[in-house]
């Protein structure tokens, strides 16, 4: 108790008890602060993830924006049931370039992380505009309007400069290119060799069916077709993953 | 410390602190409760020594059990697959007319398949399979691709105007609405619907015919049976997979719809797209 003692002392010096204030509190943030510059190597060593192209950055904001986070989850967690109705559970790298991270907190709906390539584009149109007529239990609102809603495409360079300050990595080439890529990505007539090369997998074509104008729905069904399809997990080492 | 100091009306012992004459008791916390509070602090020293806690420079600590959530679903999955007897395995392994040959086989493929289907496939051909608008219903014996075991599998496969999958199976229709004019298309349309043995208007049948023989019948055949090898559906029976009228089948020549499936071996894994397809076959059309 040799210390609790000198209370008085250290309490009346209001220099040393600065000091001593300082060295207690770096502690408790040396511990909790530093192991953030480490946080890399959480993230598993994976191929094929690559940027949101323009077209599914956007429609990511249309995800966002109608609140779709509030009843989908975007994360499979590694338990048997989940991984055998939705598939390869979620690795901490899918989701490295998710400025905010859409794992949700609950599932009124399915799970979204892997709904990529589950269902046709016409499908997804459908359920959209009237879930009941794929779903007949389903209780999902109906989002008829972003058929009907033109795709806002300002700023769309300045969108992919936002992520790459806070880290997703966007090549001036793909700064340059946003808007015309954003437009190609869903237009069956546009030269889209740049889109593909610049965003290998990126599902191209009309997504809405209505190939004349880009509209909400395009972007947004451009998102959900890409959703968990990136990595290559034939390429991927499950137990380096193991956490 | 030094200075103890008892409260006179409460007889608990103060601080030792003085502000203004006013002192602060000293009620310390229950013993039960402090005890639980230390039990804690151990607790969680021993839990981050075991179990992966602590964040270092490459990695985390993993803990002296060496415990993975990961690693623990994996020898779930194995788990249960030896419990499944070596059935996956042989499923895996033996052709799919053998599948069907083997009644235990059949019965594990159609119940595994009968699972997967309402995981997977049910959001487009419905709960029992009765499909729907645009959605073919897999429960009677008209099949757009064929509906023999390996057809049906290499449907499930690769799928219908998949994106990617190189295998998938392609036709499309051109849109006539570039070659017809739509005189033409609802003759045509008139006589499509003849074929199924509703009466029409013959002087809209006769030309409708004539013009079937000449665009249509290549894929469709000469008295709208279909064609397979195409997926051109049979127009002569009373099934219609995407549009319902005269008026409809009118739209359909002009603008043709085209459906797609999704290639389902980039997802499932081979064993679970036979079982798929036994399941399939065992609906009702299986050929």
């Amino acid at each position: 108790m040799a210390l609790l003692d000198k209370h008085k002392f250290v309490e009346r010096n209001a220099t040393l008890l600065l000091v001593g204030s300082l060295f207690v509190v770096s502690i408790g943030g040396i511990v909790e602060i530093v192991p953030l510059f480490y946080l890399e190597n959480t993230i598993e060593k994976v191929e094929g993830m690559r940027p949101y192209s323009p077209l599914e950055l956007a429609g990511r904001n249309i995800y966002i924006r109608e609140g779709c986070y509030v009843c989908h989850s975007q994360m499979i967690r590694p338990f048997r049931d989940e991984v055998e109705r939705y598939g390869h559970y979620s690795l901490a790298a899918e989701s490295m370039y998710d400025h905010p991270f859409q794992w949700g907190s609950k599932r009124t709906g399915p799970d979204l992380a892997r709904v990529g390539d589950r269902y046709s584009n016409e499908w997804h149109v459908q359920h959209l505009i009237e879930p009941r007529s794929v779903v007949p239990e389903s209780v999902m609102p109906s989002y008829a309007f972003l058929k009907e809603t033109p795709l806002e495409v300002t700023n769309v360079a300045m969108e992919l400069q936002a992520n790459r300050t806070v880290g997703v990595p966007y090549s001036d080439e793909m700064l340059e290119n946003a808007e015309a890529d954003l437009k190609a990505q869903a237009d069956p007539n546009a030269d889209t060799s740049g889109v593909s090369e610049r965003y290998p997998k990126a599902k191209i074509g009309d997504f809405d069916g209505n190939a004349a104008e880009l509209t909400e729905m395009d972007a947004l069904v451009a998102y959900l077709q890409m959703l968990g399809t990136l990595v290559d997990f034939s390429t991927y080492d499950d137990a380096a993953g193991y956490r | 410390m030094a200075d103890k100091h008892i409260d006179e009306i409460s007889g608990v012992e103060t601080t030792g602190h003085e502000w203004d004459g006013i002192r602060e008791l000293n009620n310390p916390m229950p013993r039960w409760w402090v005890w639980t509070f230390y039990a804690t602090i151990v607790w969680a020293v021993g839990y981050t020594i075991l179990y992966p806690a602590w964040p270092l420079v490459n990695e985390a600590t993993r803990g002296v059990l060496n415990y993975s959530t990961r690693a623990e679903l994996a020898g779930e999955l194995e788990g249960a697959r030896i419990a499944q007897g070596g059935i996956m395995e042989k499923i895996s392994k033996v052709s799919l007319e053998e599948i069907l040959a083997d009644p235990q086989l059949a019965q594990f493929a159609t119940a595994g398949g009968a699972s997967a289907f309402r995981v997977n496939c049910v959001q487009c051909h419905g709960t029992g399979a009765a499909g729907g608008q645009g959605y073919p219903n897999l429960n009677d014996d008209e099949w757009l691709w064929g509906g023999d075991i390996n057809a049906i599998y290499q449907t499930i496969a690769h799928g219908i105007r998949d994106s990617v999958d190189p295998d998938t199976r392609i036709s499309e229709m051109p849109a006539f609405m570039d070659i017809l004019q739509p005189e033409e298309v609802r003759q045509v349309a008139a006589y499509v619907v003849s074929l199924s043995g509703t009466p029409r208007d013959a002087s809209m049948v006769e030309p409708g015919k004539q013009l079937y023989a000449d665009n249509c019948a290549s894929c469709h055949g000469e008295n709208g049976e279909g064609m397979r090898d195409f997926g051109a559906p049979n127009l002569a029976d009373a099934i219609w997979l995407k549009v319902e009228g005269e008026a409809g089948i009118a739209q359909q020549i002009q603008a043709p719809r085209h459906g797609v499936m999704p290639a389902w071996n980039a997802r499932l894994s081979n064993e679970t797209v036979k079982q798929l397809a036994v399941y399939v076959h065992s609906l009702g059309g299986g050929e």
